[in-house]
């Protein structure tokens, strides 16, 4: 491989006079992206704070509060029950679905599979469902009145527990978001694999490794920049949770709260409180809190990594 | 799970798109005539003559109808119809449009339990000064009182729901139950049918906060006082007692099915005999021949259970009216067509249509009473709903957010029917969230 050749001197060459132009001719080159970048991103962020500092009520009108918002976001038991709920999520459901992902690229990278193609397709399927008939699908299968939960209580003389009860329908929501995910997760770090120069697996084999320990020596710290990705991705997911509690909830009226997660709460509130402002103060609050927890991780990744 | 926000900002985009495209369609709103003061039945008249456009939001699938004879007889009238939704769908899209100063319609099919939030948010119009005060007489006393609400008339009531108990006849005759004609015979045929078949259940519920006030206000129970933005909320009075009563023993002992109503569940078993009994407004008989066809003739009416043997009290469920909003172009124009669609022809062809009417004129006719539903083998239903309908008990009122409260009913109220909490314990908390959100709203309330 050649060296790439150092850049030309750049700053040196120019004469002095022509520095402040280029200054601005480079903003002209980045000003459409900065335009676009201003207008979908920031303006969103700076309206909904904005409109997090007002309070519209239906006698009085609309009124500034400052912080007023933030101090109710942070004594707000409904808010923090619904965090607390998908922190639980997190930290069940996150970990079991790697997990399952991991273990499926690892099989199918280990290359003793038939049909690997099969496999690897019909696994990565349920992610081609969209989020809401996924969702509709398992609720018909949870219920106990028909579907599939009923058939097998018809059938067997059994009668297993309502997974649509307020005390499972938690986990019945992990399922659906592993079942739907897992495949997705497995094509990251089925790819990741795929990179690892095979000659590594030969060397350890001729110095006598096992399957095992090629797996953890040299596979997973291989892939560790993807399990990083992955693991943040799902983090950012569950703490957006919204599509299969608020399809559920219909199923499950009362077991899935309007603040059972927090999208699910800005969405009540905005939607039927008509409390737009303290919506937007909830969702800038969750924001952050993701932020924090996804560097958080990443940091931590990242230091091991090193 | 990376998809997630693109999937979400997607729906919102959707979303929004969708609102957007709703409110330019209906558009071009210039404010010219809103200022208009001079108000009165001659300038509807006027206003017929002239011509001109109304935007109409409902979901009523009658009023199609209406529009077209309406049309025909003002040729210069151009009416456009559009379903913005239905119920909590479209009051989201209207809020939007009221907010946002443009988009609105100028009518609006808004329910009964919902107009006055928006009478109180100036949202619509008082048609007192069109004339609509002298039409008291020609509604049924439970729709008017709804639209007669803070010393204006909001609305003209459009339908009604006095309540029913329907019940599947093939069922109770089957384990030779009586039609119980009081909530505690109710309560024992419920007994009697769940153990003869414990397949079977007296009726469904998971907690629905229209069918819970519909109860407590046949009881005679008030937990909503409202006096302009003085509010007071007790599910504590004699009345709510009445209900919850009753109501625990079924919860308790499990005697109603565990199916959320308008749910394809629902629809099954009130097909396949898993629902024995429905009490609900009357409107539900089209419901009825579209949503379960297979049970034909099994099913007949009957007026609703009392809480006190032999009395005849009933109560409203559901129902709605129709609104000229503020923001509308023509004002005139616009309630000439509330009257035409509400009050005069259109509510013939509405009740050819299916729709159950609020006009008395209607209610009384012969030819109403005599309707025979062949759904119901033949029963002449209108006779009992339109008793029912001159039995609503009065002095009721919801609460100037009872869109909001309602939302909230599954979160408080719901827990009782999933959990060991008493009925009353919940209704309690209930209470207290209507009480700390119209207190963030800027009302005094009290309870």
């Amino acid at each position: 491989m050649a060296a790439i050749p150092p850049p030309p001197g750049t700053g040196r060459a120019a004469p002095p006079r022509g520095r402040r132009g280029r200054r601005w001719l480079g903003w002209g080159f980045v000003a459409p992206f900065m335009i676009v970048f201003a207008l979908v991103f920031l303006a969103p962020i700076g309206y909904s704070i904005y409109l997090s500092l007002f309070r519209d009520r239906l006698i009085g009108g609309t009124s500034f509060v400052g912080l007023d918002n933030y101090v109710q976001a942070f004594q707000d038991g409904q808010f923090w029950s619904g965090l607390g709920r998908v922190a639980l999520f997190l930290a069940v459901q996150v970990p079991i679905m790697l997990c399952i992902a991991l273990l499926v690229a690892l099989a199918l990278d280990s290359g003793r599979l038939h049909g690997r193609n099969f496999f690897r397709i019909t696994i990565f399927l349920p992610y081609a469902v969209p989020a809401v008939v996924a969702t509709l699908m398992w609720g018909f299968m949870y219920g106990d009145r028909f579907g599939l939960v009923a058939d097998i209580n018809d059938a067997f003389g059994v009668s297993l527990p309502n997974l649509l009860s307020p005390g499972l329908v938690l986990a019945s929501i992990g399922n659906i978001v592993t079942w739907e995910f897992v495949g997705y997760n497995m094509l990251i770090f089925y790819s990741a694999l795929h990179v690892v120069p095979r000659s590594l697996y030969e060397a350890a084999e001729i110095d006598g490794a096992s399957q095992l320990r090629i797996v953890t020596s040299i596979k997973i710290p291989a892939i560790r920049g993807a399990l990083v990705i992955a693991t943040i991705f799902s983090i950012i997911g569950s703490f957006q949770l919204f599509n299969e509690p608020s399809i559920l909830k219909p199923l499950a009226p009362n077991a899935i709260t309007t603040y059972f997660t927090p999208n699910l709460y800005t969405y009540s509130l905005s939607f039927s409180g008509q409390q737009h402002n303290y919506a937007a103060t909830v969702a800038i609050v969750m924001g952050v809190v993701t932020m924090i927890i996804a560097y958080v991780v990443q940091l931590r990744g990242m230091r091991k990594e090193a | 799970m990376t998809n997630k926000p693109l999937r979400r900002s997607a729906q919102a985009i959707a979303v929004l798109c969708a609102a957007a495209l709703s409110l330019t369609a209906c558009g071009s709103s210039d404010d010219s005539g809103s200022g208009a003061k001079a108000a009165d039945a001659g300038s509807v008249e006027a206003a017929l003559k002239k011509g001109g456009t109304v935007t109409v939001w409902a979901w009523e699938p009658t009023l199609k109808q209406v529009v077209t004879d309406f049309q025909a007889k003002y040729p210069k009238v151009k009416v456009k119809l559009v379903n913005a939704g239905t119920g909590n769908d479209q009051y989201t899209a209207l809020q939007n449009a009221v907010q946002a100063g443009s988009g609105a319609p100028d009518v609006a099919q808004i329910e009964y339990y919902a107009l006055s939030q928006f009478a109180l948010g100036k949202s619509v119009t008082d048609l007192s000064a069109y004339g609509a005060k002298d039409l008291s007489k020609a509604y049924s006393p439970g729709p008017w009182n709804s639209v007669a609400v803070n010393g204006g008339v909001y609305a003209l009531p459009m339908d009604s729901g006095p309540m029913a108990m329907f019940f599947n006849k093939k069922v109770l005759d089957k384990y030779k139950i009586a039609v119980p004609t009081t909530w505690d015979e109710y309560l024992t045929a419920a007994r009697a049918l769940h153990k003869a078949d414990p397949k079977a259940y007296i009726t469904n519920d998971t907690g629905d906060a229209g069918f819970v006030t519909s109860l407590i206000w046949q009881a005679g129970g008030h937990p909503y006082t409202v006096d302009g933005t003085k509010v007071n909320v007790d599910f504590g009075d004699a009345g709510t007692k009445k209900f919850t009563e009753v109501w625990q023993k079924l919860i308790s002992e499990k005697l109603l099915a565990p199916i959320t109503s308008w749910s394809d569940q629902w629809y099954k078993g009130l097909a396949d005999g898993t629902i024995a009994t429905l009490s609900t407004g009357a409107w539900m008989p089209a419901n009825f021949v579209s949503g379960v066809p297979s049970a034909s003739g099994d099913w007949r009416a009957a007026p609703l259970p009392q809480w006190q043997a032999g009395q005849t009290a009933s109560a409203e469920n559901g129902g709605s009216s129709l609104a000229v909003m503020e923001a509308a172009k023509d004002k005139p124009l616009a309630y000439a067509f509330v009257k035409y669609a509400n009050k005069d022809a259109g509510v013939q062809a509405r009740i050819k249509g299916g729709a159950f009417p609020a006009t008395t004129a209607d209610l009384n006719s012969q030819a109403f009473l005599d309707t025979e539903f062949p759904y119901f083998g033949g029963q002449k239903a209108n006779e009992i709903f339109a008793k029912s309908a001159g039995n609503v008990a009065k002095g009721w009122s919801y609460l100037p957010y009872q869109v909001y409260a309602n939302s909230v009913f599954n979160d408080t109220v719901g827990k009782a029917y999933v959990s060991s909490t008493p009925l009353s314990d919940a209704l309690g908390t209930w209470q207290e969230a209507s009480v700390k959100y119209g207190k963030d709203q800027g009302f005094s309330v009290g309870g």
